[in-house]
């Protein structure tokens, strides 16, 4: 039981933060079809912001020193604002283009990203100490958990929650919605492209500054190339879920966080270290088997 | 009809220029002749081979695919088990099987037998993912990279794991990298003339259309497939002796970016556009690095602090892809001036925004 109990919150910790990924990525192919490669490299860029640029093995932290009640909305709005930054600078030139231009676009943009910061700080991880009494086991039924695995959680369904009342009550969520369904169509009937390209990019950007801050609670480093696993990962779980779909996306997050959390505990401890290797051949077989992911949006869905 | 003339004499001019590129690259090796400049240039023969690889499938299919690289970490392997001395071998890497233990290939052999065993890879695996299309299949391919590098970085006693497998025989001399460019550019140029070639084009722009008149995509796709994990095997081996050094990491996502990029940058639709994208974005790090390392002008030293390297590449492709967004050759073939009239009913008219 009390294996079990940790085993769970492993699992919904490590979801919760694919799933955020997911979505960053979902929300964005949703209205442009673009795969935004530069996603993990935001998410380096926004811890980062915490930091006084500076070359030396120590970090020197800054703006982490901020009171935790500015910092957090500060680092969101690092986010948002570079997301929307590169939008304005780069990716609104590529609207017309096929989505391999795209993708290669907004990978040379991650690129550039990552080596400003290696320019700025170095390419070496660095400790940072934040929140880092989160980290801390407690008791909890016999099992142990860091009340940071409790916070993800909360914290991504409260993220959750809102995002889905933002799209489903608002105005602003409505004309993402149908501009994710049929942009042509959306923009014929008076949704301002622009407008609504930029809102996806700000909050997929404060998505990624998400996860950032969560990340760096959690491993105590910063490192230029944190980003990049996780936003592989959720990069996956977007297509499994069915491109388009941001339920799918999340659901597609929580289901990859399970299986690498469950294989690690049934694995033989022999095969542990092929854990990865397992966890994408479960990614092969599910896409054979459901090529257009568990839940396909109309709009991806192949005309003839 | 009769009289239109075949399509290797539409279009034979094509390889002839590129291997034309080549060879320019290979004579400037010649007249050098010093040792880094020399390794720069077997490093572009390399990222031709690769890219050039990735272009019989991503270029000829139209889907695009993040696992190529994983064939060339097998075809690097498979050249360091062959062709590595057998006291080395049996110290480091005790899993082989006994044949292989025992015995050391000529490097040519480990070229041969990289290819033999990245094809024989990629058909295993196309066999199952070619009925894939779209980003469904760009996302499995990446899958298959993803496992193929955990079981290499894992597997301790055949592959070393993480750390790197040194003492791969080295060579030094620049020509049998040349060959090696040439032999693959004509091998993609008759894969992309021929019967399979064509049909796999078309259906890359119209799948309707091509299923519809009995092409049957996903065995072109496979046929495609194979050959290209061949050539991807190939560069992984040459990667392989070119250093002498290999590890699990170095074919992981730098690779694959940096030979997709140059893929998309130079022209993904065409194979002019594969060997362009190669020999520009190289010519363009190269200078940068030197510039790094920096520069004397008018008596005052001039050196880019670290980073900005990368930075400029990265923007330059930006800006490239800004104004080309089909890349530098916009997806067309080099032809002699004088072919140029004939060459429109080539099969490779250009097809912007048109990739599945």
């Amino acid at each position: 039981m009390t294996a079990l109990l940790q085993v769970l919150f492993d699992a919904l910790s490590l979801g919760s933060l694919y799933a955020l990924g997911a979505l960053g990525i979902a929300l964005i192919f949703g209205v442009m079809r673009l795969v935004n490669f530069a996603h993990g490299d935001y998410i380096a860029f926004c811890v980062f912001a915490m930091l006084w640029p500076s070359i030396d093995a120590a970090a020197i932290v800054f703006a982490g020193n901020l009171p935790t009640i500015i910092l957090v909305p500060f680092i969101l709005a690092v986010g948002a604002g570079l997301s929307v930054l590169s939008e304005i600078v780069v990716f609104r030139r590529f609207r017309n283009a096929n989505p391999a231009t795209m993708m290669i676009a907004s990978f040379a943009l991650g690129f550039v990203i990552k080596y400003f910061l290696l320019m700025l700080y170095s390419s070496r991880p660095k400790s940072i100490d934040l929140w880092s009494n989160l980290t801390q086991q407690i008791e909890f039924f016999g099992a142990r958990i860091p009340p940071l695995q409790v916070i993800t959680i909360v914290v991504t369904i409260v993220i959750l929650i809102a995002l889905t009342a933002f799209l489903k009550r608002t105005r602003f969520g409505l004309e993402m919605r149908a501009a994710a369904e049929n942009f042509t169509m959306a923009r014929m009937l008076g949704v301002r492209a622009n407008r609504v390209i930029m809102l996806a990019f700000a909050v997929s950007g404060m998505l990624a500054a998400a996860i950032g801050l969560i990340l760096v609670t959690q491993t105590g480093t910063v490192d230029i190339n944190m980003g990049a696993n996780l936003m592989l990962v959720a990069f996956v779980a977007t297509v499994i879920g069915g491109l388009g779909s941001l339920p799918g996306a999340v659901l597609a997050g929580y289901l990859i966080g399970a299986a690498t959390v469950i294989m690690q505990v049934v694995l033989p401890p022999d095969a542990r270290p092929f854990r990865d290797a397992f966890v994408y051949g479960a990614v092969i077989a599910m896409l054979v088997w459901r090529p257009n992911g568990l839940f396909t949006s109309k709009a991806t869905k192949q005309r003839v | 009809m009769a009289d239109r003339p075949s399509i290797l004499e539409r279009t034979w001019s094509t390889p002839v220029i590129l291997i034309g590129i080549l060879a320019a690259l290979q004579l400037a090796a010649l007249a050098v002749g010093s040792g880094p400049f020399n390794q720069t240039i077997i490093e572009i023969f390399i990222r031709v081979v690769l890219v050039v690889g990735l272009f019989v499938f991503i270029g000829n299919s139209g889907v695009i695919s993040f696992g190529h690289i994983g064939f060339t970490c097998l075809g690097a392997y498979m050249t360091a088990w062959l062709t590595m001395l057998p006291a080395i071998k049996k110290s480091k890497l005790k899993g082989l099987p006994d044949i292989i233990l025992n015995n050391k290939l000529a490097y040519g052999w480990g070229l041969v037998a990289a290819v033999i065993f990245a094809a024989i890879a990629a058909y295993v695996v196309g066999k199952v993912l070619m009925r894939l299309s779209g980003i469904a299949a760009s996302i499995a391919t990446f899958a298959v990279l993803a496992v193929i590098i955990q079981v290499y970085s894992n597997w301790d006693t055949v592959t070393g794991a993480q750390s790197s497998v040194v003492g791969i025989p080295i060579v030094r001399v620049v020509w049998p990298y040349f060959l090696c460019a040439i032999v693959v550019v004509i091998v993609a140029y008759l894969h992309q003339i021929s019967r399979s070639g064509l049909a796999l084009r078309a259906a890359r722009d119209e799948a309707t259309a091509a299923s519809a008149s009995g092409v049957n995509i996903p065995r072109e796709r496979l046929i495609a497939f194979t050959i290209s994990g061949g050539i991807m095997g190939l560069g992984g081996a040459m990667f392989a002796h070119s250093v002498g050094v290999v590890t699990p990491d170095t074919f992981y996502l730098g690779l694959t970016f940096i030979t997709l990029s140059m893929l998309v940058v130079g022209g993904m639709n065409s194979l002019s556009g594969a060997v362009l994208g190669v020999v520009v974005l190289s010519i363009i790090i190269q200078l940068l690095r030197w510039m790094e390392k920096g520069v004397d002008i008018g008596g005052a030293s001039f050196a880019l602090p670290l980073g900005v390297q990368e930075i400029a590449i990265g923007v330059v492709m930006i800006v490239i892809l800004m104004y080309r967004p089909s890349g530098l050759t916009r997806n067309r073939e080099l032809v002699w001036p004088s072919n140029k009239l004939s060459a429109r009913g080539k099969p490779n008219a250009p097809a912007d925004g048109k990739t599945a």
